[in-house]
């Protein structure tokens, strides 16, 4: 079975992020940048599956800019086949991002595509669900782990108040979150061997987006809090100090 | 101009406490813009019983669709239903809960209408006929301001972080009746397992008890679950991403980057050092109280109220404390 796993680039989760010049994104000096955790988990979760089935091919696809290149490595490196970078300026709306894979997707029609859960970056958690819906397919979010069989996925997600057990038709969308697939070390063997697999560039039409980020601001400042004493002797205050003070209890 | 709908998440045929949170920022939002808030609950048969609480956080028209099929969140039959009905209406802006179903529903309605999303929103405002919206990126290390110039603009907002006010609305109910074709669902939930009773989720709940590494070992969780239950039904669980790695607690519980982003009124960081990743995920909380032996540790620099000290001599005292307190009322 044809896998395609869509993912990005964003900074590594331990950055400091400072906001640049233009006071609309982040200064990228000094800041590392990784394949988003939640799409290792997807990547992960690909090659468990096609390992699994025996046969297939996992595919790995961006949409961004040339940059990008070294993060379809890194997903190159675990195992993926092949790599195909639809060259853009990707932006906070995730409806622009989803009309570019759509289209992309409809081109390659594999049966089966993973996205993370969300991007580190953005945190808008709605590209893999907007995808979905563009193309006319089921799609299970916030996937834990998921079984391939008789042209079914039966997926597991922790929702509000359980465990939910959802059974999509393929061709399907899913989108993986923390749960049965920690990502595997790209081994040397692998890391070498990434440089030699097929990386396709292709530029692609952004459709216009009309949502516009105004300013980036740092979180508000937080007023510095005090220590209230130490040890179980301190608690009685603690708990006067949230009645009286804070009004929380 | 200027009116707002509100999509009301329900659960076993009640409308859900977080529906509050958005009717009433719907009503505010309303206000501002000249118009009405109106709510659109979709569930099984008997769900308009619940809808009269609306009413009381400023719903002057509930559209309820009463469904067989619909009285368990179905993903792609909820965002037609939900979709058809604001093609058919004139709503400026569209709010839903940024819960797990609330996002996993906007996105597709959104796709649906081909307008953009706005996710987790901490605040929207009204700026003559447009909408702007902040909402958490790099789980919170920063904040975006953003423009949204599509009609209708749609956002979901984050649990507890918009106050849910009284204010009396007309609540008229408007029955509204849709076709589900179950032969044509490409997606069916085949199993179901309630877990851990009624607590709440860790991005839902207005009280958070939190635990990480300095906690030791996973049997020794019965102190937390001891405090949470102290503080009542609204607490709920959460975890680190250390001791969510190493195995010790469900994913579902982390919060920080790789985790959940929260807001309740009131978290507890014990045993918590407070990585970077995991203070963007809990900083906008209201209250921050932390219990560590470290007195060096960062979390102290978000902390409201620290204690040093051991964490098992802390713990139990607070919540013995905190159970006397709610006893007295």
């Amino acid at each position: 079975m044809e896998i395609l796993v869509c993912v990005k680039r964003v900074p590594d989760t331990e950055t400091r992020i400072r906001i640049g010049d233009g006071g609309r994104s982040i200064d990228p000096s000094g800041v590392k940048y990784v394949l988003s955790p939640y799409d290792e988990f997807a990547v992960e979760a690909a090659l468990r599956t096609k390992e699994g089935l025996g046969e297939g091919e996992v595919t790995v696809t961006t949409f961004g800019d040339d940059a990008s290149q070294e993060t379809l490595r890194s997903a190159l490196a675990m195992g993926a086949n092949r790599a195909v970078l639809l060259e853009g300026a990707a932006t906070m709306d995730g409806l622009t991002t989803a009309k570019v894979l759509a289209t992309e997707i409809e081109e390659m029609d594999p049966p089966l595509v993973l996205l993370g859960m969300k991007a580190a970056d953005a945190d808008q958690q709605q590209v893999g669900p907007m995808l979905a819906t563009l193309l006319g397919r089921p799609c299970a979010t916030a996937v834990a782990e998921f079984e391939v069989a008789d042209g079914k996925v039966v997926c597991r997600r922790e929702v509000e108040g359980g465990t939910e057990v959802l059974e999509l038709d393929l061709p399907a969308v899913i989108t993986v979150t923390k749960g049965a697939y920690e990502p595997r070390y790209a081994s040397l063997k692998g890391i070498m061997a990434a440089k030699r697999k097929p990386l396709e560039k292709k530029p692609v039409d952004v459709p216009e987006s009309a949502l516009v980020v105004e300013a980036l601001e740092p979180p508000p400042e937080k007023a510095a809090g005090r220590i209230v004493g130490e040890g179980p002797d301190a608690v009685a205050e603690l708990v006067r100090l949230l009645r009286e003070e804070a009004r929380v209890l | 101009m200027g009116k707002v709908l509100a999509v009301v998440e329900q659960r076993d045929g009640s409308v859900r406490s977080g529906a509050r949170e958005v009717m009433s920022a719907a009503a505010r939002l309303a206000e501002a813009t000249g118009g009405e808030a109106d709510a659109l609950l979709i569930g099984g048969p008997g769900v308009a019983g619940s809808a009269d609480q609306l009413r009381e956080y400023g719903a002057e028209t509930i559209r309820v669709v009463e469904h067989e099929a619909l009285a368990t969140y179905a993903g792609e039959d909820h965002a037609r239903v939900v979709a058809d009905e604001v093609r058919a209406g004139d709503w400026a802006a569209v709010l839903f809960s940024a819960t797990i179903q609330g996002k996993d529903l906007a996105p597709r309605v959104a796709a649906l209408l081909d307008v953009p999303l706005a996710q987790d929103a901490t605040a929207i405002e009204a700026e003559g006929d447009r909408f702007e919206v902040v909402r958490p990126v790099y789980a919170g290390k920063a904040f975006a301001r953003v423009r949204i110039d599509a009609s209708p603009v749609l956002a979901s907002l984050r649990p507890n972080v918009f106050p849910a006010e009284e204010r009396q609305g007309a609540g008229r109910v408007e029955n509204v009746s849709v076709e589900v074709d179950l032969a044509a669902r490409k997606s069916r939930v085949v199993e179901f397992e309630a877990a851990g009773g009624d607590i709440p989720d860790v991005a839902e709940a207005a009280i958070v008890v939190s635990g990480g590494r300095g906690m030791k070992d996973p049997e020794h969780w019965h102190h937390l679950e001891t405090l949470r239950e102290a503080l009542g039904p609204e607490a709920g669980l959460g975890a680190s991403r250390a001791v969510v790695d190493a195995g010790w607690r469900p994913h579902p519980e982390q919060v920080g980057q790789t985790g959940k982003t929260v807001a309740p009124k009131l978290y507890f960081a014990i045993g918590i050092s407070g990585a970077i990743q995991h203070l963007a995920g809990m900083r906008t909380a209201g209250i921050i109280v932390a219990v560590n032996k470290d007195a060096e540790a960062p979390i102290f620099k978000v902390a409201d109220y620290g204690v040093v000290g051991d964490l098992f001599e802390v713990v139990p005292r607070l919540a013995e404390e905190i159970r006397m307190l709610r006893a007295e009322g």
